[in-house]
């Protein structure tokens, strides 16, 4: 019989809505940055330099969140670097996504000899120290918003393909796996059909941690001044310049610091929300 | 007629103990027969080499496995895969979990009629809701819509039988069906086996360690020992009088609900080292 637990049905709850919410609001300032942002970005008026945000006494009109030493608008300057986070979570956190659970699934349910190359090969990439790594990369590469991602997908892959196979480990010893094999479906067609969609949540939930460490990623390069050109603003851009006037203006490194905080932790919870919401049976 | 023939099959380890040691059996077509023993003994390995799902670190060392004649051990296994999944099923151990979270009941019993048996999807979830009903479940369209999660563990079982049957297999390996279940649902699905595989006329292969379950259930039994046969008999015969020392040992371990007093009977020590030694004995015989 259909018993209670059919009955239980799952509120979306106020985390996936808060953090969905402040994404899209990102994605919108992203989208609409030259409609939407009060000033130009790099428009500079040394007049007008490390105005206070407009609570504070000597607060300009129109420059909501102050200006920096130059007498750049720091709203508009977070709301154009947005582009640049935005573009760099979704495009190599999805790389790295794809590649990643790929690499993970075949390794964790076909075993074998696929298995031993794979994880061999994890083992040496994670040996790696991972920030040395990135910045050797994008030596070699060249600043630019492709070497960015480039880098986060070849460093990062390694993550998503540990937890990945050994979620595909686990579920290849279950019961189903064993019946649909019987039944005559081939070894990829169990894989997709059967232990896929399983694995799905997981990787639902990794694959939005990843855009944060992405966005992270990207800020931690600005900051050492290896990302893209340093014309168009970054969040990691704007900590590093609000750094070395923090005791004067500390609007300048406050607030993209804010932002990336806020945004970091919605992608976390979006996965989380998300997959409290799809997994069929709560794991 | 003998549709499966299991004939000195090996088993073993990779670079390791043999965990079957030249097995021979004959299942006949409609027939029932029980593979007994400790765990461990090699029941489920018997069931699963012949269904090809031995787990990766085991390997066939030797023997035939004859399917209506047919060597699957030596076909390629493309067409041994076509071949088990066209003549075979399974029923297997845990139903909680043998069916995939993620689908519904309904794709799961007719994805295989349709995407490797070729039938239309009306005539599969046809089949599918008339096996339903042929296994007791009230209201079959509503459970075909249903998640496996929102089934209790004895109806899942039931799915899983009218699932092994939909394609009308002429071998089910029943792989301690159930052990998994609360002793009061046992009983039914018992019956609801036994009565399903009369109707059908379906070989079985049931796995177990219950004496009892084989004495209501099957028609012949193999008792094994350590991967070994120790004894193939007929039913009425093993009960009335086992011929080896260890399988009187273990149906004199069997608890008896009319004499509690007897308490538990471990089976003997001379008993397991003679066993042993005959083991050894067998393998001795093989080099």
């Amino acid at each position: 019989m259909l018993d209670g637990r059919s009955m239980i049905r799952r509120r979306a709850g106020l985390r996936l809505w808060l953090s969905a919410g402040w994404l899209a609001l990102l994605c919108l300032a992203a989208l609409l940055a030259p409609w939407v942002a009060p000033k130009d970005p790099l428009a500079q008026d040394l007049f007008l330099g490390r105005l206070p945000p407009f609570w504070v006494a000597g607060a300009e009109p129109g420059y909501w969140l102050g200006t920096d030493s130059l007498g750049r608008d720091v709203l508009s300057r977070i709301i154009h670097g947005a582009r640049v986070a935005l573009m760099v979570a979704l495009i190599a956190g999805t790389i790295t996504c794809l590649i990643g659970a790929t690499l993970g699934l075949l390794a964790g349910f076909l075993r074998g000899w696929v298995d031993m190359a794979i994880s061999r090969l994890i083992d040496i990439w994670m040996a790696f120290p991972p920030v040395l790594f990135s910045i050797l990369l994008i030596a070699v590469l060249g600043p630019g918003l492709i070497s960015i991602i480039i880098a986060i997908v070849v460093i990062d892959w390694t993550r998503f393909a540990r937890v990945v196979r050994a979620e595909a480990m686990a579920q290849g010893a279950m019961d189903y796996v064993a019946s649909a094999r019987v039944a005559g479906r081939g070894r990829i067609g169990t894989m997709i059909r059967e232990i896929l969609p399983n694995v799905l949540p997981t990787i639902v939930v990794l694959l939005t941690l990843e855009m944060g460490i992405a966005v992270i990623v990207e800020a931690i390069l600005s900051f050492v001044n290896l990302s893209i050109s340093t014309d168009d603003p970054t969040w990691g851009g704007m900590i590093a310049e609000g750094r070395t006037s923090i005791h004067q203006a500390w609007w300048v490194l406050v607030f993209p610091l804010i932002t990336l905080f806020l945004t970091v932790l919605s992608f976390s919870q979006l996965g989380e929300g998300l997959k409290d919401r799809f997994d069929p049976v709560l794991r | 007629m003998t549709f499966l023939s299991i004939r000195n099959l090996s088993v073993r380890l990779k670079k390791g103990p043999p965990l079957l040691r030249r097995v021979s059996l004959d299942v006949a077509a409609g027939e029932v027969r029980g593979l007994v023993g400790e765990s461990g003994a090699g029941k489920s390995m018997i069931g699963k080499a012949v269904l090809g799902i031995l787990p990766p670190s085991v390997e066939v060392t030797g023997g035939e496995i004859l399917l209506d004649g047919t060597d699957l051990l030596r076909l390629p296994p493309a067409e041994r895969r076509r071949r088990i999944g066209a003549t075979c099923a399974l029923i297997p151990q845990d139903p909680l979990t043998a069916l995939n979270p993620s689908h519904r009941i309904g794709p799961q019993i007719t994805d295989r009629l349709v995407d490797i048996l070729g039938w239309t999807r009306a005539d599969a979830t046809a089949r599918a809701r008339d096996l339903l009903a042929e296994v007791q479940i009230p209201d079959p369209d509503r459970v075909l819509r249903a998640y496996p999660h929102e089934l209790s563990g004895g109806m899942r079982q039931r799915i899983l039988i009218a699932s092994a049957f939909a394609a009308e297999p002429k071998l089910i390996v029943a792989d301690e069906p159930t052990t998994a279940l609360d002793v009061t649902v046992q009983k039914q699905i018992l019956k609801l086996i036994a009565g399903m595989q009369a109707r059908h006329g379906t070989a079985l292969l049931f796995v177990t360690h219950d004496l009892g379950v084989v004495s209501k259930v099957c028609q012949r039994l193999s008792v094994l020992y350590s991967g070994m046969v120790v004894e193939d008999s007929s039913v009425t015969d093993f009960f009335a009088a086992p011929r080896h020392a260890y399988s009187a040992a273990l149906l004199a371990a069997t608890p008896k609900y009319t004499d509690p007093a007897a308490g538990l009977l471990p089976v003997p020590d001379a008993v397991i080292d003679a066993v042993r030694a005959e083991v050894a004995a067998h393998d001795r015989g093989a080099a």
